[in-house]
């Protein structure tokens, strides 16, 4: 009998083994956008751009060009890579002390400029890297290092709803907020990555997916319990959904 | 400012030295401003100076601020449609010109300062009046250039106010 | 020969760039420099090129990194606070070994300060700004023709060592007019392409990497190394500075920019008074022309640093005369220029005359 390959790692990660924690969803994000990028065939025309946090060793996985941006400047980066080469494609993946907190400018004005870059930005409630303080995508009540009595609105503010904000940008072509702790969401987040990738190769505009991510080392649960809490907590503060879509279906 | 832009480009078109210096900053949105040309025959060293051998003061606050900077000698030409005070120094040759009535029988009062600069040129003789002209044809262009004939006429009239 | 041209010096520094072969431009608005982002976003698109105003200077030397990172020539321009803002970017391209060239329009510091000519930004420039080991090539321009020349070596500068070059200039130099001559505009094909490490996609090759980084103290280190390597080469080759007048002077005066001019005019003034001055004046701040100057320093009666601030190059001075000569110091602050008769009386002060 014949063995046929039906699953093999994607052209666009490379061999290197992926450094994050049991559980942390950071894995399966960066697979989905390595099948993304292999799919589209754009992998030799592109370029990563990875954070500061725990992401930022992104740039020795991916199999692409890469770089390490400054915190919270990868759109900045990316603007300056796209606006000297057009003709590359250009990513960031940020995390939500990066993007929604030191960068929250950079991120603001890409989209509104319509810059044709993608970005990926993974929202975990929590810095991961720097030892589990408070994000600015904290929930309310949630204890963190630097939240020892939970996040309270009057003192920290609120969860800062990134993807709301975002939408409000006339640049956005393609915007969406998905989770990853079922398999089925693991294949919609998917999807629209590849249409937000779609938003710059087709030339439309800025395209961001909110990805909802799990960080049990700093949440301090087990891997199963923090795919549950994400869909308990995180869900009802952050609803799932495509807030724009100037992609359209066919693709 | 215009006017010492003028008379830096003559000088160049004569082949000399030149530096055109403005006060900027607040001053450029509304209240006086200035410049400082240097005409030289040799480089230019500095582009700045506490004395200037020909000083032109197109208002009061500009007579007040600089009359005490003419070097002895020099030259000192006050625009009398707008100064009406009396400068006091008694060392310096000082040229009073009419410039916004001249202008304004022109039919055009913003080119008060080209009948200075033509009263300017008539006195210091620093450059010729072709190489004035030639400067206003390089400067102004497109849309400017119909503007071109009453600049002419006003440094005309300001070369003779002058004589 | 080529045509000269009445310009100001920020617009002439634009235009240099467009004849180096600069087709992008990133900036934010901030006086003295207005002139400069305003001429791109006019000349730019005529030459097929890109401006893009920012959204603030961080944004701006992101961009610019991401820009170098490609291996295109870039540019970008500000004034004092908003050079501030970008040390850190500047620090990862120093460590990255991005070239870029970086305007600074020096204004009067510190703090908001004031929007007049300064050479506050001396030690900012020269001494590293940013954290970490690393030093920029760092050009002084006094003539606006001058700036245009630097601008150029700028370009080839940035690409021949992989480094960020500083154009230090102030609102003197930025502001005034002078006539200057162009050079040719460079063909686009023969500008350096960086195919070696460049980030344009993995097109039949393995990949690239542009980082600043490395979380093994000993990788670090040989990075480290590599930069500190080639700055020794900068400093081998690259000293440039200006003599005036030096062959039979008892005083030498040292200035940069708009002083350096400033104080040709104090020698002349001098001269006429039977004082033999001549002037020094460094053209790369960094690397600091320290052995030339150590050599002039000899046997001379007075060495007198001049400068808009409060004594910074005063220091590499110091460095390079050492006990050879007695040093004085006249300087103007808050965006004071000095008149060439104010320097005098401070000179004739020093020598008691």
């Amino acid at each position: 009998m014949a063995f046929q390959v039906i699953l093999k790692r994607p052209e666009s990660l490379t061999q290197r083994e992926f450094t994050y924690c049991p559980g942390c969803t950071h894995g399966i994000i960066h697979r989905i956008i390595a099948e993304v990028i292999d799919e589209l065939g754009i992998r030799e025309k592109t370029i990563a751009v990875a954070p500061i946090g725990c992401s930022v060793f992104a740039y020795q996985f991916f199999n692409t060009d890469a770089t390490v941006a400054a915190h919270g400047r990868a759109p900045a980066v990316a603007t300056g890579m796209k606006r000297a080469r057009p003709d590359l494609y250009v990513f960031t993946y940020q995390g939500d002390g990066d993007l929604a907190a030191i960068g929250t400018a950079e991120i603001v004005h890409a989209a509104n400029r319509g810059e044709k870059i993608t970005t990926i930005f993974v929202n975990n409630a929590i810095y991961g890297m720097t030892g589990g303080q408070m994000a600015p995508t904290t929930l309310l009540g949630m204890k963190t290092t630097t939240t020892p009595y939970g996040r309270k609105a009057d003192n920290d503010g609120y969860p800062l709803h990134v993807a709301e904000i975002i939408k409000e940008a006339r640049g956005v072509a393609f915007l969406a907020r998905t989770k990853v702790n079922t398999p089925q969401d693991v294949q919609k987040t998917k999807k629209a990555i590849k249409k937000a990738f779609l938003a710059q190769i087709k030339g439309l505009g800025f395209g961001m997916v909110e990805v909802l991510s799990t960080c049990p080392t700093n949440w301090g649960i087990d891997p199963v319990s923090a795919l549950k809490w994400l869909e308990e907590h995180m869900v009802p503060e952050y609803p799932l959904g495509v807030f724009v879509d100037k992609v359209g279906d066919e693709q | 400012m215009l006017m010492g832009q003028i008379l830096s480009l003559a000088g160049m078109f004569e082949g000399k030295h030149v530096t055109w210096m403005p006060s900027y900053g607040p001053e450029m949105r509304g209240g006086t401003a200035n410049c400082t040309v240097v005409v030289s025959d040799e480089e230019v060293a500095s582009p700045v100076t506490s004395q200037a051998e020909v000083i032109v003061a197109m208002n009061i606050p500009s007579l007040l601020k600089f009359e005490k900077a003419v070097t002895p000698g020099g030259y000192l030409f006050i625009n009398q449609s707008v100064v009406d005070r009396e400068p006091t120094r008694i060392d310096i040759n000082i040229v009073k010109v009419p410039c916004n009535d001249i202008a304004d029988a022109l039919g055009n009062l913003k080119v008060a300062n080209m009948v200075m600069l033509g009263a300017v040129v008539e006195k210091t003789k620093v450059v010729s009046l072709d190489s004035i002209f030639m400067a206003l044809e390089k400067k102004l262009t497109g849309g400017k250039a119909s503007l071109i004939e009453v600049n002419k006429e006003a440094i005309k009239k300001g070369m003779e106010a002058a004589k | 020969m080529a045509e000269r041209v009445l310009v100001k010096g920020t617009e002439a520094i634009g235009e240099a760039a467009i004849r180096a072969g600069c087709r992008l431009f990133f900036g934010y608005p901030i006086t003295p420099q207005n002139e400069l982002p305003e001429y791109m976003s006019k000349r730019m698109p005529e030459v097929g090129g890109t401006f893009l105003q920012t959204e603030s200077e961080v944004a701006t030397i992101n961009m610019v990194y991401g820009a170098a990172c490609t291996g295109t020539r870039v540019m970008t321009s500000t004034s004092s606070p908003g050079f501030s803002l970008m040390q850190e970017g500047i620090s990862y391209m120093a460590c990255a070994q991005l070239p870029a060239v970086l305007v600074n329009v020096v204004r009067g510091g510190p703090g908001l300060g004031d929007i007049q000519p300064s050479q506050g930004d001396y030690w900012q420039a020269t001494k590293g700004g940013g954290h970490g080991d690393y030093k920029l090539i760092v050009l002084a321009p006094s003539t606006v023709q001058e700036a245009v020349d630097l601008t150029v070596l700028a370009f080839d500068l940035a690409d021949k060592y992989r480094t960020p070059v500083v154009i230090i200039a102030d609102g003197v130099i930025g502001q005034m007019m002078e006539p200057v001559t162009f050079p040719e505009f460079r063909n686009l094909n023969t500008l350096p392409k960086h195919d070696d490490w460049a980030l344009t996609g993995a097109n039949g090759r393995e990949k690239h990497i542009v980082v600043s980084f490395d979380i093994d103290p000993h990788v670090l280190e040989k990075m480290n190394l590599e930069i500190v390597e080639k700055l020794r080469k900068i400093e081998a080759n690259e000293k440039r500075w200006e003599e005036y007048k030096l062959e039979d002077a008892e005083i030498v005066i040292t200035a940069f920019g708009t002083v350096g001019r400033i104080a040709k005019s104090v020698v002349e003034q001098a001269r006429k008074e039977g004082i033999k001055a001549g002037l020094f004046r460094p053209i790369t701040l960094w690397p600091f022309p320290y052995e030339r100057l150590e050599e002039i320093s000899k046997g001379k009666k007075l060495i007198l640093d001049v400068e808009m601030n409060m004594g910074q190059m005063l220091e590499d001075v110091k460095l390079a005369v050492k006990d050879h000569a007695r040093i004085e110091f006249y300087g103007r602050m808050g965006g004071v220029v000095p008149t060439p008769d104010e320097i005098f009386e401070a000179l004739k002060k020093f020598l008691n005359v």
